[in-house]
């Protein structure tokens, strides 16, 4: 319980102070380190949690494919974060002042939490026990059944960002030579060589 | 169920989801030339959707509970799906005198309309939230569609970012409501709230409030309505038609549902919530609009105005107001896409104009357009014998007869206030020296849906009971449950 306890603690400590480098740090390459940083330790969470799919599915999607497309898009383009800032400061009190606002109110219903007495009935519902189930297992067994709607509709919206993204950055550009393989296959010898006779010193 | 008891009740949405990818494969194999075609097969597939909703009647729960097909639902679902048919239509001249036709334009409209259709017939917080998505993320990309414009551009990046975050809000606030419920389906929502002896928890209300905050920026009611002006104003006048009509219908209608299904019972909690919204919505949507010169900027002041108006029929709560949101939205559309598509006909020398001077005067030089453009004003106005008076009259009588004399009081004198700038619109029209006039000849489809709307802006304030009595009937298949 206790190991537990410190790992929990850990990792949380660890994940909002690599939030806070996320947004502090200079150089943005560092910022995209840190927010890698901070993926790690919410899976670790997830781990503790029990939910190890949700653990495995952030670290290769976030930290795998997102966090590196992020640094291959800071790296790439040359964007001057210094002067992207410069409007931080004049913010920075009415930002900071609502943060507080929203953490004082949070605060408040942490302290009033009361869990509705039909919640845990609700809740216990639908959940495999997971001393029979893994809960990859158990996520297969509601997500092609019972959400299957919900998720051949977010197969719709994944289609829809790839549309998006071919319709607003694909250009045709003039003049790109491209492999064409059935060209290149019927092509016969008289069309691809031409014999020419030269006479020696004279060149063609 | 069977999945396919299941399919058969989604079926206009089945529908919409398969053609919308059978032309889109089509479209890409098709290659340029195509943009015309899929744009006549997806009004088509709009017609279609359209006959089976009017056709069966509404069919129930699918998919586990995360469908509703309900009275409500059918009734907004035909305005929304009105709205993009006709601004489907009428897009067809701009894009192809703008030379901006390509026809993922078209599939894209489809797949905004298909989010729209599961927002309406959302019953889970989970279905609300990937229907908003769909919804939005085709929106995003529609309005940055001309990406060699820099302001079609800069619309497109601000809309995504902000509508980015309203979505962080809603899910947040999704995210408390499961977690102090336990419960994401709204019947199971709405039977945990009903239990009589417990008091709600605050988690609950406090999520219920980040929820509102993030429908309220769909809707775009202030204050969260600084994207509105922009985006309208930058995406080319075909999508701001759009923009206009179609995704505020579904973003009204899938509020009403939220508001008036789950959390009926939570009723003090939104009721100062959504008053607020709503007089802040009036009152900036009437004076923000005066000073703009630009049409698309003014219609999107007067967009968030007429939000607000909406909003007053939900603030009170009852059945007789969600009947009164569901009749101004209706009108609402025919108001809309009439001025629009005057506002798409408003070409000089070939070229699109934009400005409200520009309008100087065409009564003289464009009769036709400037009497539909009367007509379409006084009604945006509320003014008498034009549909949008009725609209504005259910609505603040719903608001009295729940005793919110205040907010009907305000309602009233913005929409004094919003007179001015409408009338400003027929005075230049009818009273000012024309400066150059407008183009002549506003294309055959667009003609026909400016006669159409302009006559049943007129029709439906000689017979109010079409509309109302399908408001009515929408009203009392959402509150069945509500009690």
């Amino acid at each position: 319980m206790t190991l537990e306890a410190i790992a929990f603690y850990l990792f949380s400590a660890v994940a909002v102070a690599a939030g806070v480098m996320v947004i502090s740090s200079r150089n943005p390459v560092h910022s995209v380190l840190f927010l890698i940083l901070a993926f790690f330790n919410a899976a670790g969470l997830f781990v503790l949690m029990g939910a190890e799919f949700l653990a495995m599915i952030l670290v290769i999607v976030y930290v795998g494919a997102i966090a590196v497309l992020f640094l291959f898009v800071v790296m790439m383009l040359d964007i001057n974060f210094v002067e992207m800032r410069q409007g931080f400061l004049q913010y920075l009190p009415i930002g900071a002042l609502i943060g507080i606002i929203l953490l004082a109110e949070l605060v408040m219903i942490g302290g009033a939490w009361v869990v509705t007495p039909e919640a845990a009935s609700v809740a216990a519902v639908p959940a495999p026990d997971p001393a029979t189930v893994t809960n990859t297992e158990a996520l297969g067994q509601v997500l092609y059944t019972k959400y299957a709607y919900l998720f051949q509709l977010s197969g719709l919206v994944l289609l829809v960002a790839m549309i998006g993204a071919i319709v607003l950055t694909l250009r045709q550009r003039e003049g790109v030579k491209r492999q064409s393989i059935a060209t290149q296959v019927t092509r016969t010898r008289e069309q691809a060589i031409e014999v020419k006779d030269v006479t020696p010193g004279q060149g063609i | 169920m069977s999945v396919a008891a299941d399919l058969q009740i989604a079926l206009p949405e089945v529908l919409l989801a398969v053609s919308a990818m059978a032309l889109l494969i089509f479209g890409v194999y098709q290659g340029k030339a195509a943009a015309g075609r899929v744009m006549v097969l997806s009004a088509v597939t709009l017609v279609a959707v359209i006959a089976i909703i009017l056709v069966r009647e509404p069919a129930g729960i699918a998919f586990g509970g995360l469908y509703v097909d309900d009275g409500f639902g059918d009734y907004m679902k035909i305005l929304l799906l009105v709205g993009a048919l006709l601004v489907l239509i009428m897009s067809h001249r701009y894009l192809e005198l703008e030379q901006a036709n390509r026809f993922e334009y078209s599939v894209l409209l489809l797949f905004a309309t298909l989010g729209m259709m599961v927002m309406v017939s959302a019953n889970d917080l989970i279905s609300l939230y990937i229907g908003l998505e769909l919804q939005s993320l085709a929106l995003y990309v529609v309005a940055a569609i001309r990406r060699d414009n820099a302001r079609s551009s800069e619309a497109g990046l601000k809309y995504f970012v902000l509508g980015a975050l309203a979505s962080g809000l809603l899910l947040y606030g999704m995210s408390m409501i499961y977690g102090f419920s336990g419960t994401t389906s709204f019947e199971s929502l709405a039977e945990i709230l009903a239990a009589p002896d417990t008091e709600p928890s605050l988690g609950l209300i406090v999520g219920l409030v980040f929820i509102c905050a993030g429908l309220a920026f769909k809707v775009s009611a202030v204050p969260f309505h600084m994207w509105t002006p922009d985006v309208y104003e930058g995406a080319p006048t075909s999508v701001t038609a759009f923009f206009a009509v179609a995704p505020k219908i579904a973003a009204i209608a899938l509020f009403t549902r939220v508001l008036m299904g789950p959390f009926h019972d939570l009723v003090d909690a939104w009721q100062q919530i959504i008053v607020f919204i709503s007089i802040a919505s009036m009152v900036l949507g009437a004076f923000a609009a005066i000073a703009q010169n630009n049409i698309k900027r003014l219609m999107a002041y007067s967009s968030i105005g007429h939000i607000g108006y909406a909003l007053v029929g939900l603030a009170a709560g009852t059945p007789a107001g969600v009947s009164g949101v569901g009749a101004y939205m209706a009108i609402y559309l025919v108001m809309n896409v009439g001025t629009f598509a005057c506002i798409l006909s408003m070409r000089q020398n070939g070229r699109m104009v934009e400005g409200v001077n520009d309008l100087k005067g065409i009564s003289r030089t464009n009769p036709m357009i400037a009497l539909a453009l009367l007509i379409f004003m006084f009604s945006l106005a509320g003014i008498p014998p034009m549909a949008g008076f009725w609209a504005k009259f259910w609505v603040f009588k719903a608001a009295i007869s729940a005793e919110l004399y205040g907010l009907a009081v305000i309602g009233v004198l913005a929409s004094v206030v919003s007179a001015f700038y409408y009338l400003r619109i027929v005075k230049l029209m009818y009273f000012d020296e024309a400066t150059e006039g407008l183009d002549k000849g506003v294309g055959r489809e667009t003609g026909l849906i400016i006669v159409a709307t302009a006559a049943a802006t007129i029709l439906l304030f000689a017979m109010p009971g079409a509309i109302l009595e399908g408001a009515d009937a929408a009203a009392t298949s959402l509150t069945h449950y509500a009690g």
